[in-house]
């Protein structure tokens, strides 16, 4: 019986392969070379180690072990200790992306469009198809994690030694193994990819936010977090394997119930029961407006509830870091110090600034459902009744400018109030107010991008995720990679004037703002004259 | 021999009651018609038989089987379409039609060639460029093109040209032929009418009426159209007689299967000059189940 219900594994194992042929690489290309570049440039940056240890001395404010986790081996901070504080956090966090996104892809979504019940039909164990699609995504967790482990060794960086370098291969492989595997048990308690989608990126966002107020002010909460615990590896100083061993546990376990759960319900059913709805439509969903809004309604609610807490969680830690700065004298590589602002100040606009691209995340989502309409054959019965392209585009669009002004607005609020309990002496609200709000002309240019993409280049979409990904990796890392002004400036969010650091600069905001009405524009413009498939 | 047999089978979702005791027999080498209106559980039963979901009740095998514990070793001896094809659109239907065929087990390039030929489908395409009604032919290609033993149809024409519907008829006749067994689901009830050797009507979860045509017939009223020298006096009093309307062609009405005999005898009195009798359709069969169930609450 048990064997009956694993039966034909190894086919669909194939079948995953040749489905995701150019996905998968794209994936492992993509973040095996990010690595590599990142790796290849620290030691051109900080060539001396005198240079290292100031760098060192900024690692250990709680403004920074927020954002990349506790630093270690700061007493002879090596290239290779560098590396690993500065970009193991966020390695994992894309692969973990990755895992999500594939996992997903195989398992409810394949059972949400009906395909999984065809494959059902035929001689497949009932647990066949979710244990392919784990043993594919941890398949290529492990050879990403080889590649990067390899050929980081293979740089012949000198503190970047073959165990360290194995090592770090191992937390992303085990990073991503975990995700996938909560991603399977996802998909068993939502309904839709949508939802399943919606709890596993929650999970990864919760899993960031415990490890960030953990690491600042409870070791046994950041332990709670799976990004947490893989950071206590402290690769290349101390090389720690059991958080290695103990996530890929959590990650089998996780697996397994996903499996048991799997096995025990029925097709096409989530755990999570679906509600009846309304009998009759109302009167507000009756518009093209009302419809996107009611589409992206518990999108955009969520993510409101998400900035909040994000935002809180981020102003929890500015307790510490007033205390630490009061305290210290040596700094600032990562906060280049201004004459006359308090460095929480400065740490306020980095935080802003990461916030605000998050923002950008679900006002993007807002735009791309046009796309996802489509290719799911829902536009084309709007269209044929009396909607013109541009409004039923415009709608899209007002939704997504409205949900950036939404966004920051709940990130400010958020912000507020975490920060007014524990600082002594807080930030006034219509400061944080406006250092949140001077971001919206750079998440609309966001929009734009993607309005632009659907009406020219529909194809090519998703590239709106790849402009946000640079933005935020040019943006986070700026100033520890000592990213080059020009490379900023491609990117809205580097135009952005940083309140209350500096002053506010009216110019940049209109241009930016300019430059996103007519990105929409010619997105509208291209929509309207472009051939609709479905 | 009895390739599936269902007895007493319930299935709820949450309180919702989507089939309600049902019982089923369809013997080695017949084609079983499987009707009923939307939302009857034709669907439900079907996925039970697959082993895709569990029953809350009661029992279904296919091969002496239990169709949840043995699914892998049942499906390896039958073959699926649903009614309702959604297909991978980064592959080409080619590819599809192979993996599943390959995924039941033994591969039959020349039938696979055969058939794509007869349900002239283009393989080489992308599934995402096809129309519904060519999606349905990859499902219905992979399906004849693999040695079944059982073919599960759910509503298997959706979508298809009438040509493309004959051509489904014969693949039906031929498997018929070879003394395979089909369960055709449907509520083109012309289809399941030229195919099917028995049909069971399913409404609200429940079976309400199981037999070959031929006795359910006798379930339910004759056409008759009759043209007389002399006008018929009283005919709309005689017990049996239903729906008496004049029209063109003479008095149209229709009589109950006891009472045919004793109205044809009273009508020939008046000198018929023509005289049409048709056997009920499995259509009128249908309407008169379903509206004596009370349709109207369904409407």
């Amino acid at each position: 019986m048990l064997k009956e219900l694993f039966h034909a594994t190894g086919q669909l194992v194939r079948f995953i392969l040749r489905r995701d042929r150019v996905r998968i690489p794209i994936w492992i290309v993509a973040i095996v070379l990010t690595t590599l570049t990142v790796a290849v440039a620290l030691p051109g940056l900080y060539p001396t180690e005198q240079e290292r240890q100031i760098l060192a001395e900024t690692m250990r404010n709680p403004a920074i072990t927020s954002m990349l986790g506790p630093a270690y081996g700061i007493d002879n901070y090596t290239i290779g200790a560098m590396m690993a504080h500065e970009m193991l956090l966020f390695s994992a966090l894309t692969v973990g992306i990755m895992s999500i996104l594939l996992v997903t892809r195989h398992t409810r979504q394949d059972e949400e469009s009906g395909r999984d019940e065809m494959i059902r039909s035929l001689p497949v164990g009932r647990l066949a198809h979710i244990t392919a699609a784990l043993l594919v995504v941890s398949l290529v967790n492990v050879i990403l994690g080889a590649l990067v482990g390899f050929s980081l060794y293979g740089l012949g960086i000198e503190s970047m030694d073959l165990h360290g370098s194995l090592l770090y291969g191992a937390v992303l492989a085990v990073s991503g193994i975990f995700f996938a595997a909560l991603t399977a048990l996802a998909a068993q308690l939502a309904e839709t990819s949508r939802g399943t989608l919606g709890l596993a990126f929650g999970a990864l966002i919760v899993a960031y936010l415990v490890r960030a107020v953990g690491d600042v002010s409870s070791e046994p909460l950041a332990l709670l977090s799976p990004l947490g615990l893989v950071l206590r590896t402290q690769v290349y100083v101390n090389n720690t394997w059991w958080p290695v061993v103990v996530t890929l546990i959590a990650g089998f376990v996780v697996g397994a119930f996903a499996l048991y759960l799997n096995s025990s319900r029925d097709l096409g059913a989530g755990l999570i029961p679906a509600r009846p709805g309304r009998k009759f439509a109302s009167k507000f969903l009756l518009s093209p407006v009302g419809l996107v809004l009611r589409l992206q309604r518990t999108a955009i609610i969520s993510w409101a509830i998400g900035m909040f807490v994000l935002a809180a969680s981020y102003g929890s830690v500015f307790g510490d870091i007033e205390s630490f700065f009061s305290n210290s004298e040596l700094m600032q590589l990562l906060l280049p110090m201004t004459e006359g602002h308090a460095l929480t100040e400065q740490f306020l606009t980095v935080v802003m600034a990461v916030l605000s691209m998050l923002s950008a995340i679900p006002a993007v989502l807002t735009v791309l459902r046009l796309k996802a309409e489509e290719n799911a054959n829902r536009i084309e019965p709007l269209l044929a009744r009396a909607v013109s392209r541009p409004s039923l585009a415009g709608s899209y669009l007002v939704t997504a400018v409205m949900a950036a002004v939404v966004m920051q607005l709940l990130t400010a609020l958020g912000f507020w109030s975490l920060t007014a309990t524990v600082m002594d002496e807080p930030f006034s609200f219509s400061l944080i107010l406006r250092a949140a709000l001077v971001y919206i002309p750079a998440i609309w240019v966001m929009v734009g991008v993607a309005a632009l993409l659907i009406g020219c280049k529909p194809r090519h979409a998703s590239f709106a995720w790849f402009y946000l990904g640079y933005s935020f990796f040019v943006i986070y890392f700026g100033g520890l990679l000592r990213i080059p002004e020009w490379l900023k400036i491609l990117t809205p969010f580097g135009n952005v004037p940083q309140l209350p650091v500096e002053e506010i600069h009216w110019l940049s905001l209109v241009v930016l703002t300019l430059a996103a009405a007519i990105l929409m524009a010619f997105g509208l413009r291209g929509y309207r004259q472009r051939d609709v498939y479905g | 021999m009895s390739i599936i047999t269902v007895r007493n089978l319930t299935k709820r979702f949450g309180n919702f009651t989507a089939l309600n005791g049902i019982d089923l027999d369809v013997k080695q080498g017949e084609v079983f018609g499987f009707i009923g209106p939307n939302g009857a559980g034709k669907s439900t039963a079907i996925r039970i038989l697959l082993g895709i979901l569990k029953a809350t009740g009661g029992e279904a095998k296919i091969f002496g089987k239990d169709v949840w514990h043995d699914a892998v070793e049942i499906h390896r001896r039958i073959a699926y379409v649903p009614g309702d094809v959604n297909l991978w659109p980064n592959l080409t239907g080619g590819e599809v039609i192979d993996l599943l065929v390959r995924l039941r087990g033994a591969s039959h390039r020349s039938r696979r060639e055969e058939f794509i030929e007869r349900f002239d489908l283009d393989p080489t395409k992308k599934c995402a460029t096809y129309s519904k009604g060519n999606r349905q032919k990859v499902a219905l290609i992979a399906a004849f093109a693999s040695d079944a033993e059982l073919y599960i149809l759910d509503e298997p024409t959706s979508g298809l040209d009438p040509l493309m519907e004959r051509v489904f008829q014969e693949c039906i006749a031929e498997v018929k032929a070879q003394g395979k067994t089909v369960f055709l689901s449907s509520h083109i009830l012309s289809e399941v009418e030229r195919l099917c050797d028995r049909v069971s009507i399913i409404r609200q979860g429940k079976i309400i009426e199981t037999g070959s045509l031929q006795e359910l017939r006798h379930l339910t009223r004759t056409n008759v159209v009759v043209q007389t020298a002399r006008s018929i006096p009283s005919l709309a009093e005689m017990e049996g007689v239903h729906d008496l309307q004049e029209t063109e062609r003479g008095l149209s009405f229709q009589v109950d299967a006891e009472q045919l005999g004793d109205v044809i005898a009273y009508i020939s009195q008046y000198d018929i000059i023509s005289l049409e009798c048709a056997p009920p359709t499995l259509e009128d069969l249908f309407l008169h189940h379903y509206e004596e169930a009370g349709g109207a609450e369904s409407c």
